[in-house]
């Protein structure tokens, strides 16, 4: 019956294998076009299966010695992998990182005794909706990508090819994201923690320029030292009480266990580096020099999210602790440095980077909180980000195919030059900020339980943060939809299989805006009872009416506008430029009486808020805080 | 009752908007001991626009500009309508946007710039106007308008800080100087007329009346601090509302414009300290 | 649409004056002579105007800058001439680069002569052109009457000559005048 949990742990992986030896092109499209869809079925099944057996949480596999020697050995392999590569490439010490704790994991298994018989899969609302974010969003990702690498390489003629191992990178960190999320043992999470921390940063060193591979090691240092407190923290909990699920984890540290408080502040301190949270960003702005698919799929729409699931998951445990109240501030100050870094980019990809880590950073300060409203407020964040960033960063993969650019400066007039893509650019920035759209009940959601769980830090955090992620997402609207004068006719090379994704991504985009009350009636609110064990309506009537009600006006106000002023008959003027006009709205007569074009630019204020003036401030301030945090919950004071 | 104040929202805000705007002009004009215009200058400014030709930089400037309005109307509606102040705010801040967008589809230069300065300026109101539903939230555990004026005590009481930010953001609202950035109504404008450049006969008009519906709003915020459920305190909230508009004409008329920088670095400044310390305050006592 | 003439928003342009006359256009609006009193409202922004104050005569540079203002002026509007040499080039009439007076490039409705013209003068050519304003506002408003909503946006040269008023040929995104060159 429940059939399609091994196969999508293990078909990906095989499929991974398998286009690894395929060279052609067209047999590897072919692959792809019957296993990615192959993947949604099985994600489907489960899904049908899971609410056919009365939607309640399911717990399986219970005495699997034969998977778990394989997942022992699989850690030992990677061990051996990121070894080599570090050796390979002088980077001895990184290899610590991964030899360290993989040897405990090890010895752990062989030597401890007295364990209790518990299950290793756990199917619930949670890992359910991971499991969609995965395979939908991920798998329309590779469909894209099958496109986009072709004229990836057209256009890069210096990156080596070596497509057959970038898909097959993709597909095993696909199966190892499913591992993932339906694990309940502690150890198999770690495996495919690992397993995703390799595949990152396998891809992010894809061009093997010198960039890359600098960066490629250093997502693969903070992850790995995230793997390691996570090694830690398994260990040292195991060792203790005698259980080894996640579910347990979080029912000890409730019931005040100390060794469960250390292991969830280890775990979440891991599920900060893989969220990119501050002071490890940067590991995910250097991870853009990879190819887009790789962004998208890797550094905003899936893997990040782990590290958000394993927040969700803790959440009931780091409620009203020391760990939570850390968290919960380190995730809103990174939601609102990140966007005052965000303003000053010219690079739409960095933008979206920033924006990516901004928004993780008020899911992790939700799940810090960790009551059922920021729990509510923070899935909902999770979905419409994972569908708006991977829309977003697909959409600019696509422009920059066309434009041969990134630089916001160049996407002036969008809309009138690649009108398709621009449109979808629209959709997937509007659902992400725009009230009455995606980010805005989370916000206010977050901000109600931040009152109430009286956290005036994070409260500031997320209206300066709001503020701040207006101005530079409504900037880059404004560039799309100024008309331009500048005729640079462009020709839209988008191949088929991407404006399949990109169409599919803003369909989902719209109808989540949409149905987002029955969505959160008919899924959300079981996942919260799941949780927290009580079923607790978060949002009340009068507020849920409201919210369709804006929603409502803000779709159709703009639409009867436009509809009623289309018949009027205006008269045009030029533009006021002080009567030196051409009389073509883009140059003007200078002084010497010559037409001189006119240019305008947005304002990026880089000297005040580049990168360069606030991330190290930044990175050394929540440095400070999580050592207070360690000290605090390992000193035993919470 | 519910639908009775926004449909009076609706009908009555542009005459008082209007009304508060020619005393403003008045006001001002008797400062500098001039005569100055009549009381409903304003409407015959209005009136004048809409007997204008048509006439557009761009044609989406006219569905961009009435979706302004309709916007802040519906804003004020649902603030009147006793609706969740939080929510009301974010979607004025949505209206604001749809300014910008108004600004800069019509790429010219002045338009545009005054489009960026109008993000700006947007981004230096909005943390002192959701501080300002928190802070209510706070004290009476519930973010609807209407058990906010009904409650005990005057808000303001236990929010003066709160107030003071407020205030401060007002100026910013009603683009007074010192901080016009963006658009002005003094004839001595940087960016000719900023925003409002390329808008001429019934666009402008349109932006007049939208401008008089979000003064009325953000007065009735003001008239929020001080409404209790005592009947007495309506008129004292009128005084209060009235006292503001004049420091607003004060300020304006006393002032030279700042730079946009300096503006943020205010505006974030009084915030964090008026607003974050009562803020840090209420909740330690609460 | 009712009285117009309460709100006139007034363009000031200078084409090449000295300034004498420009000096004497802000004096207007200063408390002793107060022209806002009527409603005036100097706007430095031609879209937003009704009113079109020109100092200084014309020459090549100008011309284009005040025929494209002029252009983007929106109807009905009116056109005031202040000083001398707006009128009519004054001392500099026959210099080799002063075209003339304004009327060589757009229809003038009023001539406020003075060499600087006085604010009394001044205002009492605005005035004048307030009554003009108007005047065309309410014939205006008649033609939409005859034919309909649709004529208030549509730039109708014919119905423009219908009236007698040569100056709403200039209407239209880049024409410019074909007449009117020279002295």
């Amino acid at each position: 019956m429940w059939w399609s949990i091994p196969f999508l742990i293990i078909f990906p992986i095989c499929i991974g294998a398998l286009l690894y030896c395929i060279r052609v092109q067209k047999i590897r499209k072919g692959i792809a076009y019957i296993a990615t869809p192959a993947v949604m079925a099985a994600t489907i099944d489960l899904v049908v299966t899971f609410f056919k057996n009365g939607g309640q949480p399911v717990e399986l596999y219970v005495n699997v010695p034969v998977a778990s020697h394989v997942i022992t050995a699989g850690e030992i392999i990677l061990m051996i992998f990121v070894t080599w590569k570090c050796i390979r490439a002088r980077k001895y010490w990184i290899s610590l990182l991964s030899i360290v704790p993989t040897l405990m994991i090890v010895y752990m298994e062989l030597t401890l005794q007295g364990m209790e018989e518990a299950a290793h899969i756990r199917v619930d609302h949670l890992s359910l909706l991971m499991c969609l974010i995965v395979a939908f969003v991920g798998g329309l990702i590779t469909i894209y990508a099958m496109g986009y690498m072709d004229g990836y390489h057209q256009h890069h003629t210096e990156v080596p090819e070596r497509r057959h191992f970038f898909f097959a990178v993709v597909y095993l960190f696909i199966g190892a994201m499913f591992g993932f999320v339906l694990s309940a043992d502690l150890v198999w999470i770690d495996f495919f923690w690992e397993t995703t921390s390799v595949c990152s940063f396998l891809l992010i060193g894809y061009t093997q320029t010198e960039e890359a591979v600098t960066n490629s090691f250093r997502a693969l240092w903070m992850n790995l030292l995230g793997g390691t407190a996570l090694a830690v923290g398994i260990v040292y909990f195991e060792n203790v009480a005698k259980v080894s699920t996640l579910s347990a984890l979080v029912q000890n540290s409730q019931d005040g266990v100390k060794a469960a408080a250390v292991c969830v502040m280890l775990m979440a301190f891991a599920a900060l580096t893989k969220a990119a949270q501050l002071p490890f960003s940067t590991w995910l702005i250097g991870a853009m020099v990879a190819p887009t698919p790789s962004s998208a799929l890797l550094h905003s729409a899936t893997m990040v999210k782990a590290g958000i699931y394993i927040l969700f998951r803790l959440a009931p445990a780091m409620s009203g602790t020391m760990t939570g109240y850390f968290i919960a501030g380190i995730g809103g100050f990174t939601f609102f440095m990140t966007s005052i870094i965000a303003i000053g980019q010219v690079d739409a990809k960095k933008v979206l980077a920033y924006s990516t880590i901004s928004n993780l950073g008020l899911m992790v300060a939700c799940a810090g909180i960790g009551k059922p409203e920021t729990i509510w407020a923070g899935v909902f964040l999770m979905m419409f980000h994972a569908i708006s960033k991977s829309l977003m960063f697909q959409d600019v993969g696509a422009t920059e195919n066309c434009l041969h650019s990134r630089n916001l400066e160049d996407m002036h007039g969008l809309l009138y030059r690649l009108p398709k893509l621009a449109v979808f650019m629209f959709i997937g920035i509007a659902g992400m900020y725009l009230a009455p759209f995606g980010m805005l009940i989370s916000k206010w959601s977050a901000l109600r339980a931040s009152v109430d769980s009286k956290n005036v830090l994070v409260i500031l955090f997320i209206v300066f943060g709001s503020a701040t992620t207006s101005f530079y997402w409504s900037k880059w609207l404004g560039k799309i939809i100024s008309r331009t004068m500048h005729n640079v006719q462009v020709k839209d090379i988008t191949k088929k299989n991407e404006m399949f994704s990109l169409t599919i991504h803003a369909v989902a985009m719209v109808a989540l805006c949409a149905l987002f009350p029955v969505v959160s009636n008919i899924y959300v609110h079981p996942l919260l009872a799941e949780t927290f064990g009580t079923y607790t309506d978060v949002l009340s009537s009068a507020v849920m009416n409201m919210l369709v009600v804006l929603i409502l006006i803000v779709f159709l106000v703009p639409l009867i506008a436009y509809l009623s002023s289309k018949g009027l008959h205006t008269n045009m003027k030029l533009s006021y430029m002080n009567g030196a006009n051409c009389g073509n709205d883009n140059t003007f007569t200078d002084s010497f009486g010559d037409p001189r074009k006119l240019h305008m630019a947005n304002d990026y204020f880089t000297e005040r808020i580049g990168r360069h003036a606030l991330m190290v401030p930044c990175q050394l301030a929540v440095t400070a805080a999580i050592v207070v945090m360690f000290c605090i919950v390992i000193g035993g004071v919470a | 009752m519910r639908i009775l104040m926004p449909i009076l929202y609706l009908l009555l805000a542009p005459l008082v908007g209007g009304l508060l705007d020619g005393m403003d002009r008045k006001i001002s004009a008797r400062m500098q001991r001039r005569v100055g215009p009549p009381l409903l200058q304003p409407f015959y400014d209005v009136q004048k626009l809409f007997a204008k030709q048509r006439i557009v930089v761009t044609n989406s400037q006219t569905f961009l500009m009435i979706t302004y309005l309709v916007l802040m109307i519906a804003t004020g509606a649902l603030f009147y309508s006793g609706a969740d102040m939080l929510m009301c705010f974010f979607l004025l801040s949505t209206a604001g946007i749809f300014l910008y967008f108004t600004a800069v589809v019509t790429d010219s230069p002045y338009s545009y710039i005054g489009g960026q300065r109008e993000l700006f300026q947007e981004m230096c109101c909005e943390p002192a106007v959701l501080l300002t539903a928190i802070g209510f939230y706070i004290l009476e555990d519930t973010f609807q308008t209407r058990d906010l004026i009904h409650a005990d005590r005057s808000a303001i009481v236990a929010l003066p800080g709160f107030f003071i930010a407020f205030l401060f953001i007002l100026t910013i609202k009603m683009r007074k100087s010192p901080f016009d950035e963006s658009t002005s109504h003094h004839p001595h404008q940087e960016l000719v007329k900023g925003v409002t450049t390329e808008l001429g006969g019934g666009n402008l008009a349109l932006f007049q009346i939208t401008e008089w519906y979000e003064n009325v709003l953000m007065l009735s915020v003001v008239a929020l601090f001080i409404l209790n459920r005592n009947p007495w305190s309506i008129p004292c909230a009128v005084l209060v509302v009235l006292a503001t508009y004049f420091l607003e004409i004060l300020i304006d008329n006393t002032s030279a414009r700042m730079r946009s920088q300096k503006m943020l670095q205010l505006s974030w400044a009084v915030t964090i300290a008026a607003a974050g310390i009562n803020l840090v305050i209420l909740i330690l006592v609460r | 649409m009712g009285k117009v003439k309460r709100s006139p928003w007034l363009l000031h342009y200078d084409a090449s004056s000295c300034n004498g006359c420009d000096i004497e256009v802000l004096a207007c609006l200063t408390p002793v002579y107060d022209a806002e009193r009527f409603g005036v409202v100097n706007t430095g922004d031609p879209m937003q105007a009704d009113i079109l104050l020109v100092t200084g005569g014309v020459n090549a540079q100008s011309a284009e800058v005040v025929k494209q203002i002029y252009d983007q002026m929106a109807r009905p509007k009116v056109v005031v001439a202040v000083g001398i040499c707006a009128c009519t080039g004054g001392v500099f009439k026959d210099c080799y680069n002063i075209s003339g007076g304004v009327d060589t490039v757009i229809p003038v409705d009023v001539y406020v002569p003075g060499c600087a013209a006085r604010p009394e003068s001044i205002i009492d050519g605005i005035v004048k052109a307030v009554a003009i304003f108007q005047e065309r506002s309410d014939k205006h408003e008649k033609y939409i009457k005859e034919h309909g909503e649709s004529a208030r946006d549509m730039s109708d040269p014919d119905a423009a000559a219908r009236e007698g008023n040569p100056a709403d040929f200039f209407d239209a995104l880049g024409k410019t005048s074909d007449n009117k060159e020279g002295k």
